[in-house]
């Protein structure tokens, strides 16, 4: 029976029309292509007026598959598929070719370009005639959500699901919860005691009764799809027992052992080798570091083991792996701060008195090893006069092209605590100020009238190579104004970089073990910049905070609290749908050969040892089509993308062509 | 008029495919050559499809796929490099240019980089000028038969689909 086929060439407004004469393919497609019925362009197939020219066609004229060359199907096949459905037809009986991303906006030559897209609808309407109706599977969600990373993003999404009264199971990687805003002070602009808002969410989520908190834990391996994720986690061994721990603190305070705290302190100050990584810490329980222990490198001490009143130190506790079932994961695995000393003209670690900005932070944290004070890496000189720079790592074509955007906040937020602690001089050496967010611009205002310098130019080096003596003993900054078209130099007591804002060191790897995927900066890749910025390419995979690009303390929080709300959706409707695109074997053809059982990455080829053929388990199979190539039979089916359907794409796709000569001879 | 080459291109849907979406998005110009056909996975690529579009009249096929190692099904990429090397044999002993088909990598971020691979075949495949079967297969009938059995043996694959 030869099917009538409706073509439809979007306009796309000019972004197609503008590069493609979208008339001509229309005509051009209604005249020439085989089995097409209706050829028509317009300018916004997308719109609701579009999609009822579709559904129309359908009902009036019969058609029995819909061919639309409009944007790429990552962005409207559902939007197509649903009018067909809608008028009828099967939506797996419409084919979206992609003539904008894929030609309109790459192409040069208008005349090329129309070619092209010519092309593109004969290989669709060719296609489309051998697509069969298919029906959509829909699986069960499980109610548990896994949340990776206990920073500001994770803690939100856990508290709004856990709230909402489902379970959520939150892992941190280091020994408390709390993330990289535990280190701050003061957050800007307003000024809030970091921790007074942040302890709360922290011992709100370590008590919550929906929330499963493993620290000290990290993923391990994810299988499964949306809605049915199996998740292996790798609970590191604390040393201490969990059950029995009353997070007295008595082995901490008794520990012979210091060790420099390069992570939550950020070098500033020490730690204990029992330890949690701060007062406020969420769980209490410590760790033991065992790579600086005194038991564990030289076999004796075991001081701790003797204070603690509840024999909660165990020295023989094993990593255990557990494996958990979850209907979704989100991914809040947050930053890390860029080296410093990769940019050695600032002469990080060479020179005394240059500072990171965590480092910073905790010099002014009251918390911090200084007690809030800012003083000199002697511990006791306050600084006359201070140096801030922007952009260490930041908008430089030589470590990272993007502006982390929250540095140049952080360091007004340094200058007001300089200027009310200290009676320094504070100076802060920007390319631009960039403070767009609510009250941000008030807060640079504000800081201009409190008697921050400002210095338009980036700095070209730190050195402490004094010309006079105003210089001697200073740090002396080199710089170019650029407001004056001048270089110039200017000694300080202290500087600080404001090292930027990156992915994570194991982000891919993490992405990987997800199958999410990164951008070239290594941030999570959402699945649309504007439109979704919390889901992934992955069904049932989100992602939250700056896992995903730079974000400030509120932009974090939102992420978090979203994408908590597309999980909560999915869980409250229940089930989920997944695209029928997987493989069938025909049992008469198979020859048993199970080539394609060792192909199939899932393991979702089964051999029937009674029949000797190999089977698809359907739930398993994610529709890859690695099998269906590879059956030497060609027994094997992969529905939506079998051989027929893309034989008939590709003869479409060369409707213009010269066949060899062999074909015709 | 110059030669223009036909180029059929496979892309996988996660990685290659998002990668020219991203080119187009983000408006980088490249010639207007490569013709794209979506498989899920670059390990979808059925040697045949290649030979079926030579024969038809593509002058090259590119076929794109993630990066080694970040397949979104795990591994299946490296099949996709294991048959393309069998096919690479398998075109030189028909007497092709092998360099008519070509593998890359690119991730769902690198539309910068599929353009420049499209750019760089294009231009190659310029240099090889069209695919000319007949003559190379003058010099060796057998050659003839080769082909004659492959498109044969897509036709019954195809029958057996239908």
């Amino acid at each position: 029976m030869a099917e009538k086929v409706g073509v439809y060439v979007c306009h796309c407004g000019s972004n197609i029309a503008g590069m493609v004469d979208v008339e001509a393919v229309a005509k051009w497609a209604g005249a020439n292509v085989k089995n097409v019925a209706i050829s028509k362009d317009y300018k916004f197939m997308c719109s609701s007026l579009g999609q009822q020219m579709i559904e129309d066609d359908i009902k009036k004229e019969g058609l029995t598959r819909i061919v639309v060359a409009a944007c790429s199907p990552h962005l409207h096949e559902k939007t197509f598929r649903r009018a067909c459905q809608n008028a009828g037809l099967n939506p797996y009986l419409c084919q979206l070719t992609n003539v904008r991303e894929h030609v309109s906006w790459v192409a040069k030559d208008k005349a090329a370009a129309t070619e092209k897209v010519k092309s593109l609808v004969s290989a669709a309407v060719a296609r489309v005639t051998h697509q069969e109706p298919l029906e959509k599977m829909f699986v069960k969600v499980n109610p548990r959500t896994l949340v990776i990373g206990g920073g500001i993003a994770g803690l939100q999404a856990t508290l709004e699901l856990a709230d909402a009264g489902y379970p959520v199971t939150l892992i941190e990687r280091e020994p408390s919860i709390g993330g990289h805003m535990a280190q701050f002070d003061k957050t800007f602009p307003t000024l809030d005691c970091s921790a007074c808002i942040l302890t709360p969410k922290m011992s709100e989520v370590g008590q919550h009764e929906n929330v499963t908190l493993h620290t000290y834990a990290e993923l391990e391996e994810v299988s499964g799809s949306v809605g049915n994720f199996k998740v292996k986690i790798r609970l590191k061994a604390k040393m201490v027992d969990a059950e029995k721990c009353t997070g007295c603190g008595i082995c901490i305070e008794k520990c012979p052992k210091k060790v420099l705290d390069t992570v939550f302190e950020a070098g500033m100050g020490n730690r204990k080798a029992i330890y949690t990584p701060f007062p406020q810490a969420v769980p209490r329980i410590p760790v033991i570091d065992t790579e600086n222990c005194t038991y564990f490198t030289q076999g004796k001490c075991k001081v701790c083991a003797k204070v603690c009143p509840t024999e909660a130190v165990d020295y023989e506790q094993k990593d255990e792996i557990i494996e958990i079932e979850v209907g979704n994961i989100i991914m809040a695995t947050g930053w890390k701060l860029f080296d410093c000393e990769r940019i050695p003209q600032y002469q990080y670690k060479r020179l005394d008195n240059v500072y990171t900005n965590m480092e910073f932070e905790r010099l002014c944290n009251a918390a911090g090893p200084t007690n809030g004070k800012i003083v000199m890496r002697d511990g006791k000189t306050e600084p006359k006069s201070i140096a801030i720079i922007h952009c260490v790592g930041s908008r430089d074509a030589n470590f990272n092209p993007y502006c982390s955007g929250v540095c140049c906040m952080a360091a007004l937020k340094f200058g007001h605590l300089v200027l009310e602690k200290t009676n320094a001089e504070v100076y802060s050496f920007y390319i631009d100020m960039r403070a767009p967010m609510k009250d941000y611009e008030e807060f640079y205002q504000r800081l201009l009238t409190e008697g921050m310098h400002f210095v338009r130019g980036k700095v070209a080096e730190v050195n402490n190579a004094a010309r006079n003596e105003r210089e001697g003993g200073k740090l002396i900054v080199q710089y170019e104004d650029t407001l004056l078209g001048k270089q110039k130099r200017m000694p300080f007591d202290m500087v600080i970089l404001m090292g930027a804002i990156e992915p994570q060191a194991d982000a891919k790897e993490l992405g990987l073990k997800c199958g999410i995927s990164c951008s070239m900066a290594g941030w999570y890749t959402e699945r649309h910049p504007k439109l979704d910025p919390v889901a992934t390419m992955t069904d049932g995979i989100f992602v939250a905070g700056a896992c995903q690009g730079p974000k400030d303390i509120p932009a974090s929080v939102a992420q978090g609290a979203a994408a908590a709300a597309r999980v909560a959706g999915m869980i409250t409707k229940g089930t989920v749908m997944i695209e029928p695109i997987v493989a069938s074997i025909d049992e008469e053809g198979c020859s048993g050969c199970k080539i394609c059982n060792t192909m199939c990455p899932y393991n979702a080829i089964e051999f029937d040892e009674e029949k000797s053929v190999s089977r698809v388990i359907t739930a398993l199979c994610k529709g890859c089509g690695t099998c269906v190539a590879a059956c030497p039979a060609g027994v094997i089916t992969g529905a939506h993308f079998n051989n027929r359907q893309i034989y008939s794409e590709i003869e479409g796709i060369l409707w213009d062509a010269q066949p060899a000569e062999v074909a015709s001879g | 008029m110059s030669f223009e080459p036909k180029i059929v291109g496979f892309l996988c849907n996660w990685c290659s495919y998002r990668a020219a979406d991203l080119a187009g998005t983000a408006r980088i110009k490249y010639p207007e050559n490569v013709r794209i056909i979506r498989v899920m996975c670059s390990g979808r690529v059925d040697p045949s499809f290649v030979f079926k579009a030579l024969s038809l009249g593509a002058d090259a096929v590119m076929v794109a796929g993630c990066h080694p190692g970040e397949c979104h099904y795990l591994e299946q990429n490296y099949k996709a490099m294991r048959r393309f090397h069998i096919l690479k044999h398998t075109l030189r002993a028909m007497g092709l240019e092998e360099d008519r088909v070509r593998l890359v990598w690119a991730s769902a971020a690198e539309g910068q980089l599929l353009a420049e691979h499209i750019e760089k075949f294009v231009a190659d495949v310029k240099k090889l000028g069209p695919l000319n079967w007949g003559h190379n297969w003058a010099e060796n009938g057998d050659r003839l038969h080769a082909l004659e059995a492959i498109v044969k043996e897509h036709e019954e694959a195809m029958e057996v689909k239908s």
